[in-house]
C-alpha cells in the first residue's frame, strides 16, 4: 500500500468489534422489502414520523397569524358555511340533529381528505431525505395522517358542543364512534400511501385532487343523510359503494343517534378500510425502491 | 486492464495482513456480484397529462438503466476507500447501493455497522424548517433517538457556524450554509462507515481547512470511508484503496495512485493539473 496509508488504531479494531449491526440488502422478492425488518425499522423510527408531523405543522402555523388558534377557528368556519349553504341557500328544513350530523360527518371527511392531501404530497415533499437516507418511506404518508389527526382533534371539541347543545342522545352506542373512526382512520392511511404513490409518478396528481375531493364529499353521506335518500331519484345501489358510505352512517348512527348499525355496515366499512390499507400499502412499498430515481 | 483486475482481491488482502488485521472479522463493507437497475423517465416533471398525450401516441417514456453490474469487492474497517470514474460510470448509484437507498437487483450487499451519507444530490433538508428540525429530522430518520440527537445537536451547531441562522427556515441559507450544515451532520452521527459524494468542497477556504481536519481526525479513529470525487488529488491523497468504474463495471481495485493513473491513461488526458483538480 502507499505510504499514505492511515495507521489503524486498537480503538478501530474495538469498533469494529462492537459496530454489531449488520444491515444486508438484497433484491427484493416479487417487489417488496423483507417485510418483517420493514415494519421493525418503521416502528423503531416511528419518533421521525411524529416529529415531521410537529414541525411541518409548526411552520405552517408560523405563516399566520391566528397560529394554533386555526386549528380551532377553522371547523367553527366550516360549520358556518356549510350551515349557510345546506340551512339557508338551498331552502331545505335544518334541523338541529341534521345540522349536528353534517358537522361530525364532515370533521370525520376533512380528516380522510387531509390524510389524501397531505399523503399525496409526503414523499415529494421529503425528495431530499429520500434520496439520501435509507429508512421506510411509508413513515412519509404515516407522518400525513398524524397531521390529519391532529388537525381533527380540536374539532372534536366542536363536535362535543354541539352534541350537547342538540342533546343528542347519549349511550353504550355512543360509543361505537370510537371503532367506526378508527376503521376511517385505517382507511385513510391507505389512502394516503396511495395518493403518496400516484404523486411521484404523475406530479399534477394534487392538481386534481381538490376536485376529485369535493366530487367526492357530495357523494357521501354528509351534506344528505341515508334517510333523506330512501325513495329519491339519487337512491341508487351504486351510492354505497361508496368506502365513506358505511363508515359515515355507523359514525353518524353512534353519535347522533346513539345506535349501532346493522352488521353488514360494520362489515363494508371494515373491509373498504382493510383493502385501501392492504392494497394502498402494498403499491406504495413495492414502488419505494423507484423513489429515489424517479424523485 | 486485465492487469488491474488481476490486482483485485489479491493487493487489498495482502496489506490488510501488514497491518495485521483480520480480515474476516473485521469486514465494513462486502459486495458481491451487484447488479442495480432501475427504471426512470426521460421526463422533466412526469404528469398525469404528459401520460394520456404519450398513450394517445403510443410512445414510452420509461428506460431501464443498468446502472451496475457485476460489481464484487470488499473493503474492512479503517479503511478510506476512493472511487473513480467518469460521469455516469455508477460511483453514485454504488453509494446509494451501499447507503441501502437504492437496493440491489442482483447480487448482495452487507455492511457491517452504522452507516452516514454526504452525497452529492442535495442534502436530506426541507427547506420550510429551520436548520435544527432538519438536524432533528435527519437524525431520527436515520435511526438515532431523539436523545442522541440532542447529545450531538450541539457539537453539530457549533461546528457548522451557523450562528442564529440555525434556528431560521433553511430556504433563507446561502449555498455555503447548506453544505456546512450537511457535513456537519454527516461527520458527527458517528457513523462506522462514512460515504462522502463529491462534497468535499463544502463552504469557503476557512470551512475547507476545517473540514479536511475533521477528515483527518475521523481517519484517525480508522473510521471506515467511501469517497467519490473527480479531484484526483483528493482521492491520491487521502485513500489508502480505490477502485475504477467504468460503465457500471469495475475494472480494478488497488492503491490509489495507481487507479488514478490508470483512469486517466484510459481517458488519455494524462496526469496534468487540470485532472488532478477537477475532472
Amino acid at each position: 500500500m502507499s505510504s499514505t496509508t492511515p495507521t489503524l488504531s486498537a480503538n478501530a479494531v474495538e469498533r469494529a468489534r462492537q459496530s454489531a449491526e449488520v444491515r444486508v440488502f438484497e433484491p427484493h422478492k416479487v417487489g417488496l422489502p423483507p417485510m418483517r425488518r420493514y415494519f421493525k425499522d418503521m416502528w423503531a423510527r416511528r419518533s421521525f414520523a411524529n416529529e415531521l408531523s410537529r414541525a411541518e405543522m409548526r411552520a405552517a402555523q408560523t405563516n399566520t397569524f391566528f397560529g394554533r388558534l386555526w386549528l380551532v377557528i377553522n371547523p367553527l368556519l366550516l360549520a358556518a358555511v356549510y350551515f349557510l349553504l345546506v340551512g339557508i341557500l338551498s331552502g331545505a328544513a335544518l334541523t338541529p340533529t341534521k345540522f349536528a350530523h353534517l358537522l361530525v360527518t364532515l370533521f370525520a371527511f376533512y380528516f380522510v381528505s387531509n390524510c389524501i392531501t397531505g399523503g399525496a404530497t409526503s414523499v415529494v415533499k421529503g425528495s431530499k431525505l429520500v434520496m439520501n437516507q435509507a429508512f421506510p418511506r411509508a413513515l412519509l404518508p404515516m407522518s400525513a395522517v398524524r397531521t390529519a389527526l391532529r388537525r381533527f382533534a380540536p374539532t372534536l371539541i366542536v363536535t362535543g358542543a354541539i352534541m350537547v347543545l342538540v342533546h343528542v342522545p347519549l349511550g353504550l352506542g355512543t360509543l361505537m364512534a370510537i371503532p367506526s373512526f378508527l376503521i376511517t382512520m385505517v382507511f385513510g392511511a391507505g389512502m394516503a400511501m396511495l395518493f403518496g404513490t400516484l404523486q411521484v409518478y404523475f406530479r399534477d396528481t394534487s392538481a386534481f385532487l381538490p376536485y376529485f375531493v369535493r366530487i367526492w364529499l357530495y357523494l357521501s353521506p354528509v351534506i344528505w343523510t341515508a334517510e333523506d335518500m330512501v325513495g329519491k331519484k339519487f337512491d341508487l345501489p351504486i351510492i354505497k359503494v361508496n368506502p365513506l358510505y358505511p363508515m359515515f352512517v355507523t359514525y353518524n348512527d353512534a353519535l347522533i343517534m346513539d345506535k349501532i348499525s346493522a352488521p353488514w355496515m360494520w362489515a363494508a366499512a371494515s373491509g373498504w378500510a382493510l383493502a385501501a390499507f392492504i392494497g394502498g400499502g402494498l403499491y406504495f412499498i413495492s414502488r419505494e425502491r423507484e423513489f429515489s430515481v424517479r424523485l | 486492464m486485465v492487469e488491474l483486475a488481476e490486482q483485485e482481491g489479491m493487493e487489498p488482502v495482502e496489506a490488510r495482513k501488514v497491518l495485521g488485521i483480520d480480515v474476516t472479522d473485521q469486514v465494513a463493507v462486502k459486495v458481491e456480484k451487484l447488479d442495480v437497475i432501475y427504471r426512470t423517465s426521460y421526463e422533466k416533471v412526469p404528469t398525469f397529462k404528459s401520460a394520456l398525450k404519450r398513450m394517445g401516441k403510443g410512445e414510452r417514456v420509461v428506460k431501464e438503466v443498468l446502472a451496475l453490474h457485476d460489481v464484487s469487492f470488499e473493503i474492512t474497517h479503517g479503511t478510506v476507500l476512493g472511487i473513480v470514474g467518469h460521469n455516469g460510470a455508477g460511483k453514485s448509484t454504488l453509494m446509494r447501493a451501499i447507503a441501502g437507498i437504492l437496493p440491489p437487483s442482483a447480487g448482495r450487499i452487507e455492511v457491517h455497522g452504522r452507516i452516514s451519507t454526504l452525497l452529492a444530490l442535495g442534502v436530506g433538508f426541507n427547506p420550510a424548517l429551520s436548520g435544527r428540525e432538519n438536524v432533528m429530522l435527519g437524525g431520527l430518520a436515520a435511526g438515532l433517538s431523539r436523545e442522541e440527537v440532542n447529545e450531538r445537536y450541539q457539537v453539530i451547531a457549533d461546528f457548522a457556524e451557523l450562528g442564529e441562522f440555525i434556528e431560521m427556515p433553511m430556504r433563507t441559507y446561502s449555498s455555503g450554509m447548506f453544505s456546512r450544515l450537511a457535513f456537519s451532520v454527516a461527520v458527527h452521527m458517528e457513523p462506522d462507515v462514512l460515504i462522502i459524494d463529491e462534497a468535499l468542497s463544502a463552504g469557503d477556504a476557512k470551512f475547507k481547512k476545517k473540514a479536511a481536519q475533521k477528515m483527518d481526525e475521523l481517519m484517525g479513529q480508522a473510521r471506515t470511508m467511501l469517497l467519490v470525487s473527480h479531484a484526483l488529488g483528493t482521492i491520491k491523497e487521502m485513500c489508502n484503496d480505490a477502485i475504477w468504474l467504468d460503465h457500471g463495471r469495475l475494472m480494478g481495485r488497488g492503491d490509489p495512485g495507481e487507479m488514478v493513473d490508470a483512469y486517466l491513461h484510459h481517458l488519455d488526458v494524462g496526469d496534468d493539473a487540470t485532472a488532478m483538480e477537477d475532472l
